[in-house]
């Protein structure tokens, strides 16, 4: 029998009101035990107060080979951020 | 180091006009200190060498649980024993984060433990010598821990994002050993002229397997060429050596221990400590399986995997079980 237990992907929330983040990877057998495991090797020392456990089966990612396709278009949109908006110096609350 | 003579499969460092574009693209990248991640178009030579070296340093954390477990039933308190408990399972968290930095580069988990197991990987020579006492325990804190920080600070910034991520867990909670450590040796070195003794002698017999951490001298080497231009190593073994002796020899002063070098003395000119010749033999001796505990480390971790066995089946059949039941009942 193939015993080797699957990857889960752990992510913490650190705080309330902050999102959960990704920390680290670890094998468990089963989601239960993934959150037990992650409990022991990314919650040492009060780092979260939330573990999420996600089968890295079940991550889908972007490719790098897709970089420029994908995010290209963003750099030439500037006038998104409020910077590209000079304001006059008399002008307040703005 | 942690890991120590990796070897990259290369024979010499190749020039711009000898890469391919690829890589040509990817030392480009890493020269301009764009992290390397997973998915990322990377040299084989490279990926081969950084399953080494953090299979190498991820088994170095787990054996380096041995010599200290050895202690845990006779710290000589409770709040000893609990802080010596908390310390080595960190160690065995510092191996988890680095067996899961190697699996993104395509290896399992279960591929690095058999290749310890079968003896075609090495972990850090320091792990064979062993605790004869209390004040042991203490030194491989103050002394091995601190060599580790030493190597383990520059690997933050190497260039593959995963393992640079574990170096900067691991380093947070390194401190945490070191101190402890020392901790360990003020409160003998302030006790009775016996458990004083007992520290100088930890200190005789650890300091020169110390030094060994780092590795022979890099100078010459074709691999720490290749590893430096990869920015997989970002300091010779020479340069960490020195820094750990520079730094090192006051907190000894400050014990009141002698450091076991007749030649060890500080240079003014070079604003360095100067110290003697390494006996490079005995490490490579310990390297090939000769050290004090080489073959008991190794059967207790062959021992704690076989035994495990049953239990590692047990959960993935009772998983298994748990997810047919619940498909049979949504069906």
């Amino acid at each position: 029998m193939n015993a080797e237990w699957p990857l889960w992907e752990i992510f913490i929330r650190s705080q309330h009101g902050l999102a959960h983040k990704h920390v680290g990877s670890l094998h468990a057998p089963d989601a239960g035990m993934a959150i037990r495991n992650a409990r022991d090797v990314y919650t040492r020392r009060n780092e979260g107060v939330s573990i999420w456990a996600v089968r890295s089966a079940d991550v889908h990612a972007s490719s790098p080979g897709q970089k420029e396709p994908l995010f290209e278009p963003a750099n030439d949109k500037v006038y998104r951020h409020p910077t590209f908006f000079p304001m006059p110096d008399d002008v307040k609350h703005i | 180091m942690y890991a120590q003579l990796v070897d990259t499969g290369v024979r010499k460092v190749q020039d711009a006009a000898e890469m391919t574009e690829d890589e040509r693209a990817f030392q480009a990248r890493i020269d301009a200190d764009i992290k390397v991640e997973p998915k990322d178009w990377m040299p084989d030579a490279y990926r081969r060498t950084l399953v080494r070296q953090i299979q190498q340093h991820a088994h170095s954390e787990i054996v380096g649980m041995l010599p200290e477990g050895n202690w845990i039933t006779r710290a000589p308190t409770l709040k000893r024993k609990a802080i010596l408990m908390a310390k080595v399972q960190d160690e065995g968290g510092h191996g988890l984060y680095l067996y899961a930095a190697a699996e993104t580069l395509g290896v399992t988990r279960d591929q690095l433990i058999e290749d310890l197991h079968a003896g075609k990987v090495k972990y850090s020579s320091i792990f064979n010598y062993p605790t004869l006492t209390w004040a042991d325990i203490g030194t491989i804190g103050w002394l091995v821990d601190g060599a580790a920080i030493m190597n383990q600070i520059p690997l933050c910034r190497c260039s593959y994002g995963p393992y640079a991520r574990a170096m900067i867990r691991i380093c947070k909670e390194e401190s945490f050993h070191q101190r402890q450590g020392f901790d360990i040796l003020i409160t003998l070195c302030k006790g009775t002229p016996e458990q004083k003794a007992m520290a100088q002698d930890a200190l005789s017999r650890w300091w020169w397997p110390s030094l060994m951490m780092f590795g022979p001298p890099d100078a010459e080497s074709v691999h720490s060429a290749q590893s430096a231009r990869w920015k997989i190593k970002l300091l010779s073994n020479d340069e960490l050596r020195q820094r750990f002796v520079d730094q090192t020899v006051p907190q000894a002063d400050f014990l009141g221990l002698n450091v076991p070098d007749p030649d060890l003395k500080w240079n003014e000119a070079s604003g360095h400590y100067d110290f003697g010749a390494i006996d490079w033999s005995e490490f490579h001796a310990v390297l090939k399986g000769n050290g004090p505990c080489n073959k008991e480390r190794l059967r207790a971790r062959v021992d704690a995997w076989d035994d495990g066995r049953w239990v590692r089946e047990a959960a993935v059949a009772y998983a298994q079980k748990h997810a047919a039941r619940t498909q049979a009942r949504a069906a």
